[in-house]
């Protein structure tokens, strides 16, 4: 290895926290944190509404990844894990939260979260995760009504795009809007499977193609599997994005395009919205348990 | 809810498809038995139903774990789908 190479797939760890509120006058403070293979997100409610966040990238130890996510924003605020009325785990790393109350499937919180920023008209969420890729439907409530979730490839995957940005030496972050830097759109690549997409990509390099245009090959490729997947369980308006791969507009716009539906915008980091539909759930549970509700 | 288990791949796609709804007012659930292979087994979903549910180790097999009961030619019913008295699974190969 080079000395100083850089590390193409490293993304930005993040951290928000809304300075108009304090978690000391709430409540009802409760905690979704959604421990993905990629990145970990934790999302703090005060009384219902959205009062921090935090993302992480997953680390190898597997309880420490909650505590870590959670973190930033104790660093910040003063608050601790203890100070949290409910807390509710979610995503493939769950069942690694000692301290969680409950944990709920990812499918579930995803549905909530989506419909909680986007809207009550949100009925088809795709979320590109960081090792699989699922389909939702949901009602006017958030409540899952059809799903399917594709993890046997890596294609679509927060984890696909970070070897391919090491293969095309693209940092992760300026994949999507690199890949429209190009003269004209040029057909997929033939196989999306990262393994052979490596061989086909150095094909093309050398026969002359810019960086530009191979990403450009690869991202509509993916985009064109990941639409089979949402037309499988029908496409519905609106249409919600979350996930790590929700950010790459290279995809997105793509997606949008094949399936012909613009996707709904809202203003914060869409790849929390498993974290905030834990959070969410976990103020519902609470209530039941003490019987607000 | 509709769920969809199994994957997309280069080769096709290998979706075993349940309609949970139904499973949650089924009191036998037959499908579990009537399968050879044992995929299926009964689970509580997110929202608190007894349902049925495709096995996790499995999911990413069906193409070859079904394999016994799709032979290429004179296909059989499905022993799951046979074994469902409403009509809750369906193969998408
Ligand atoms: S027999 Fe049919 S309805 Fe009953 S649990 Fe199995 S799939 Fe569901
Ligand atoms: S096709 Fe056969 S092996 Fe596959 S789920 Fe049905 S009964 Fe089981």
């Amino acid at each position: 290895m080079l000395m100083g190479k850089k590390d193409y797939w490293r993304w930005s760890e993040n951290v928000y926290i809304d300075r108009n509120k304090d978690w000391r006058q709430g409540e009802i403070i409760t905690c979704g944190i959604d421990v993905g293979s990629v990145s970990t997100k934790a999302v703090i409610m005060v009384d219902g509404s959205l009062y921090a966040y935090s993302v992480i990238r997953t680390g190898v130890n597997a309880q420490e990844n909650a505590k870590k996510a959670f973190f930033p924003m104790e660093e910040e605020t003063g608050i601790k894990i203890e100070n949290c009325s409910y807390i509710v785990g979610t995503g493939y790393g769950r069942i690694n939260i000692p301290f969680a109350h409950k944990t709920i499937t990812e499918i579930a919180c995803h549905g909530k979260g989506a419909s909680f920023v986007g809207g009550k008209k949100i009925r088809t969420i795709l979320d590109m995760g960081g090792q699989d890729c699922k389909a939702i439907h949901i009602d006017e409530e958030g409540r899952v009504t059809n799903f399917l979730m594709n993890d046997k490839c890596a294609a679509g995957t927060g984890r696909g795009l970070e070897l391919l940005a090491e293969l095309l030496e693209i940092p992760i972050e300026e994949l999507g809007t690199r890949s429209f830097d190009i003269d004209e759109e040029p057909e997929p690549i033939s196989n999306v499977c990262v393994v052979f997409a490596r061989t086909e990509a150095y094909g093309l390099l050398k026969k002359g193609w810019s960086k530009n245009k191979v990403l450009a090959a690869y991202l509509r490729a993916i985009a064109e599997r990941v639409s089979s997947l949402i037309m499988r369980i029908g496409v519905e308006p609106e249409f919600f994005v979350s996930g790590g791969i929700s950010k790459n507009v290279g995809i997105v716009k793509r997606i949008e395009r094949i399936i012909g539906l613009e996707a709904v915008k809202v203003d914060i980091d869409s790849q929390i919205i498993g974290a905030l539909g834990a959070a969410i759930f976990a103020k519902a549970l609470y209530e039941k348990e003490r019987g607000i509700i | 809810m509709i769920v969809h288990y199994g994957y997309l791949d280069a080769s096709g796609e290998y979706f075993i498809t349940v309609d949970d709804s139904k499973c949650s007012v089924c009191i036998e659930k037959g499908c579990i038995k009537a399968c050879p292979k044992s995929i299926f087994m009964e689970s509580e979903n997110d929202y608190g139903e007894k349902v049925m549910m495709v096995k996790d180790e499995v999911r990413k097999m069906l193409k070859y774990i079904c394999a016994e009961c799709k032979p290429s030619v004179n296909r059989p019913p499905l022993p799951c789908v046979t074994a469902c008295p409403y009509d809750a699974i369906t193969h998408s190969w």
